[in-house]
């Protein structure tokens, strides 16, 4: 490994959190501001971090806080593979460990509410997973290869050759944010019927753990868009923002949905695109 | 600025708020629920209602505490993680207000865990509640 990419590695590591604390200040600064409400500051999930690192350690199962902190590891690796370039496939399976042990740390705890949040996440996971992996393929075709540095320097567009699997991503990128109408194992704004779901028994310290590898995966699903490369060097800067605060308006426009509508409605048409989408790139 | 600083700091910055409706008339809920509405925004200081003990920092109790209800205030204080702090808003949670004669009745929250901030009212007005929690932040700050 040479002295630049430890450099920049270091740099993802440190920055990430901040871009996707950031990110998630706006998203309550803009959804009170859709509610025409005043708001929280932008730097409101910062202060929520810092408060939860000076509660009080507690943890029904000694697991629990163990996962988090692997799930806070595994983010944070997948970053820096995604940074360094490494291999689009390795990427899949660190960010699938995350989800694992962010579900496995829901199941330590005999909580009702936990428990459903996490069986709900898996149900989620079922669906997007395939689908996420299906995109990844087709990012490996058009691309001609499965290396990240190779994806980014491959001649021509894949957006124009895989403008459907874009979409895909897109579901798959609501989904893994937890934002209506797919936010039904937790929830960050208000609480629902499950309290809040998978992250119930995540508490103090380490429900801030949970919440910076979830920063982490913010930054990182937002990377993967620039893969595309949609409208060449501004694109790649500006589609990631657009599509963050669309994220933002679709959430504070729709309501929440169960997860059989989410199976219905997500999973089939999710498939069609990615299907319909790969079969015309090997025609 | 030292550590602990900067954690107490975010500590005022960020209450989470847990809301336990005694045996009231629901006069103080209704009250309490209008400072989460845009037109009084409790989000605008970090104030979050969570509905779950494990994450709150501020406990709001409504209405009185009854033979009932006791143990249960109880058991949501001691889940809670510390540091913690109660405010008692309402006449009932206070002192147990027009039910304080009632044969069920013990009196105010004050019955069952140490309250650290009263708001007083029959039902206090939001700004009044809005008053107590930030005077509770300020303890924890």
């Amino acid at each position: 490994m040479s002295y630049h990419s430890l450099l920049l590695g270091l740099t993802a590591l440190i920055l990430a959190p901040l871009a996707g604390g950031i990110a998630a200040g706006l998203d309550r600064k803009l959804t009170a501001r859709l509610q025409s409400r005043y708001g929280p500051p932008v730097t409101q999930p910062f202060y929520d971090v810092l408060k939860l690192f000076g509660k009080e350690c507690q943890w029904v199962n000694i697991w629990a806080p163990f996962f988090a902190l692997l799930y806070l590891f595994a983010n944070a690796a997948a970053l820096l593979l995604f940074v360094l370039g490494g291999d689009l496939l390795l990427l899949f399976f660190i960010m699938t460990l995350a989800l694992s042990c962010l579900i496995i740390g829901a199941l330590a705890a005999v909580s009702p509410y936990s428990r459903l949040g996490a069986d709900r996440e898996l149900i989620l996971a079922l669906m997007y997973e395939p689908l996420l992996l299906s995109v990844f393929l087709g990012i490996a075709q058009a691309a001609g290869s499965f290396d990240i540095d190779l994806i980014q320097n491959a001649p021509g567009s894949i957006f124009l050759d895989f403008p459907l699997g874009f979409a895909a991503l897109f579901l798959v990128f609501l989904i893994k944010l937890h934002k209506s109408p797919f936010d039904f194992t937790a929830a960050h704004h208000a609480h629902q019927e499950l309290v809040q779901g998978i992250l119930t028994e995540y508490a103090g310290p380490f429900l801030a753990v949970v919440e910076i590898g979830h920063w982490y995966e913010i930054v990182l699903l937002l990377l993967l868009f620039t893969l595309f490369r949609p409208f060449g060097g501004w694109g790649t800067v500006l589609i990631p923002i657009v599509l963050y605060l669309l994220v933002l308006i679709v959430d504070n426009t729709v309501p929440r949905l169960t997860w059989r509508w989410t199976l219905r409605r997500i999973w089939i048409p999710g498939w069609l695109l990615v299907s319909a989408n790969l079969a015309w790139m090997a025609v | 600025m030292t550590l602990s600083r900067i954690v107490n700091r975010s500590r005022a910055k960020s209450p989470w708020l847990l809301c336990f409706n005694g045996g009231g008339c629901n006069g103080c809920a209704i009250e309490v629920l209008a400072c989460l509405t845009p037109v009084y925004d409790l989000e605008r200081f970090g104030i979050v209602n969570t509905g779950n003990p494990k994450h709150a920092d501020l406990l709001l109790m409504t209405g009185t505490v009854n033979r009932r209800n006791h143990r249960t205030l109880e058991n949501l204080f001691q889940t809670m993680t510390s540091p913690r702090l109660v405010v008692a808003a309402g006449a009932c949670a206070c002192t147990g207000g027009i039910f304080k004669e009632a044969s069920n009745v013990l009196g105010g929250a004050d019955q069952a865990v140490k309250v650290d901030v009263h708001v007083p009212g029959c039902p206090p007005k939001p700004e009044t509640i809005i008053d107590g929690l930030l005077q509770a932040v300020e303890k924890l700050g």
